[in-house]
């Protein structure tokens, strides 16, 4: 089994109980963790790209907040299905779309990242595919929330209870995976007006908005079956209720009525160390750790992208409009 | 004509790709093939892509396994004809559920067509991932790459002893 040893001996103050030779000896993986506090959401995601692609060793990346309101969107992700565009270009809130798959959120100073970069080898017994990567993830958020709300994953969510407050996203490769997550901590009311519902929902945001249609007939058993000989009736009833997705405010929670943020981040370290050692690395050592020739496929969308898509778009109304005040 | 249409409703049960005979790769099909996931003919690689050798084009895609354990495929990006790829480089992804993955290309060479359905059918190569979810069609720069893939026999082992390691 491969494991992912540190290729640049460690700089600055501290060091760990257990050097470098030890840890080779007991085959435990080692983990970079670096961590950043209000780090641009786009500056984030341009080093994860480039840590995944270029880098060999396994890194944690923890960003306590982003320096503004900004949406994100997955690889395939259309503004024009997502987004309240005009909104969002009135409030010339900036858009990302990703490398990763899965949806759309919008992240503010309130929110709290946290990544994965494993080598495909790090996690024993760990098949480098979305769903066993995703069911690791919750073996380690199962120790961050244990004896704390009702913490699932729900269809890739993070929820307590029904309420999601977690959101994932996965890019894997031909050797290595990304496992990253934004905690929505808290949010503004606002901030999810510039979002539209998916159009495929997970099941457990839906709701029931039309209570079962009873429709109800009788069949004579004669009539059914040549077989039975006597007259007597069955009913049958058939039930249709009818389910609509719930809106943001309704599915989703803040993760602040919860835990308290220095808790969840220093327990989702604590959980980590679980499964690697972990390094704590300065920021500005990573570039020793990767490659400098790179180019990120995760960009800024330009306005004039986004005026286009409005425009694709007939249910979006004029961009012509002014914006309210 | 019963044989071929039990096997091929039991293909379709199976969610296996039945092989049609109306299928431009034409594959060799053999009622033994009927419960495996893999179809003679074809080679494959340890990054659970296949690749068909017919003449000057090879035909790629991704097998009935990968997509099996990517789940729901959503989303296709793929590179445009005129463009090369490298043995074992990635040429594009597929996004399922929540995942992009890497698709690496098991030869080198130039691409010479793309399979332009699926922007609108991603679910394609789900639902035939040797056949309708073929992927591109590589004019092959070094033949002798091919040597290097797996057979059908090798391929179900290696990904029976990697599931077995998980």
């Amino acid at each position: 089994m491969q494991r992912a040893w540190v290729s640049v001996k460690p700089r600055g103050r501290g060091g760990f109980a257990m050097g470098l030779p030890e840890a080779r000896k007991l085959g435990i993986p080692l983990m970079n963790l670096v961590r950043f506090k209000g780090l641009p959401i786009l500056q984030q995601l341009h080093l994860e790209e480039r840590l995944l692609r270029t880098s060999s060793d396994n890194w944690c990346i923890i960003n306590d907040g982003t320096d503004q309101p900004t949406i994100v969107m997955g690889i395939s992700g259309k503004p024009a299905e997502l987004l309240e565009i005009k909104s969002v270009l009135c409030d010339h809130i900036p858009v990302i779309r990703r490398f990763t798959g899965g949806g759309t959120v919008i992240v503010d100073p309130s929110t709290i990242f946290v990544t994965f970069i494993c080598n495909k080898d790090a996690v024993p017994g760990l098949q480098p595919y979305p769903r066993p990567i995703m069911s690791w993830s919750e073996q380690i958020y199962n120790k961050v929330f244990q004896g704390i709300g009702d913490f699932h994953l729900r269809e890739n969510d993070y929820v307590f209870g029904n309420h999601k407050f977690g959101g994932n996203a996965q890019s894997i490769t031909k050797n290595r995976w990304i496992h990253h997550t934004s905690f929505l901590w808290d949010y503004e009311v606002r901030s999810m007006a510039y979002l539209k519902l998916p159009e495929r929902a997970p099941e457990y945001r839906l709701h029931c908005v039309k209570e079962a249609k009873q429709v109800s007939w009788r069949r004579n058993l004669c009539d059914l079956s040549s077989n039975i000989k006597h007259a007597s009736w069955v009913d049958f009833t058939r039930y249709s209720n009818q389910y609509k997705a719930r809106d943001h405010l309704e599915f989703i929670c803040r993760m602040k009525d919860f835990m308290p943020r220095s808790i969840f981040v220093d327990r989702s370290v604590e959980a980590t160390k679980t499964h690697f050692l972990l390094r704590s690395t300065e920021s500005e050592n990573i570039e020793a750790h990767s490659g400098t020739k790179f180019c990120h496929s995760t960009r800024l969308l330009t306005k004039q992208e986004l005026e286009a898509a409005a425009f694709a778009a007939p249910s979006e109304g004029a961009l012509s409009q002014p914006c309210s005040l | 004509m019963a044989l071929r249409m039990w096997a091929s409703s039991t293909a379709n049960a199976l969610r296996i790709s039945s092989a049609s005979f109306k299928s431009p790769l034409s594959p060799a099909f053999s009622l033994s093939r009927c419960f495996s996931t893999v179809l003679d003919g074809f080679k494959y690689a340890s990054s659970h892509e296949w690749v068909k050798h017919e003449g000057p084009v090879a035909t790629i895609g991704i097998t009935h396994h990968a997509q099996d354990h990517l789940g729901e495929v959503v989303f296709v990006e793929l590179p445009e004809a005129g463009g090369s790829v490298k043995q074992g480089g990635s040429f594009g992804a597929v996004e399922s559920v929540k995942a992009t993955s890497d698709i690496n290309s098991p030869i080198s060479g130039e691409i010479v067509e793309v399979n332009t359905k699926l922007s609108e059918s991603p679910g394609l190569i789900n639902s035939s991932p040797y056949e309708g979810g073929w992927m591109i069609k590589v004019k092959p720069s070094s033949p002798s790459e091919l040597e290097s893939l797996m057979g059908p026999k090798e391929y179900i082992k290696f990904c029976e002893e990697e599931d077995a390691a998980h």
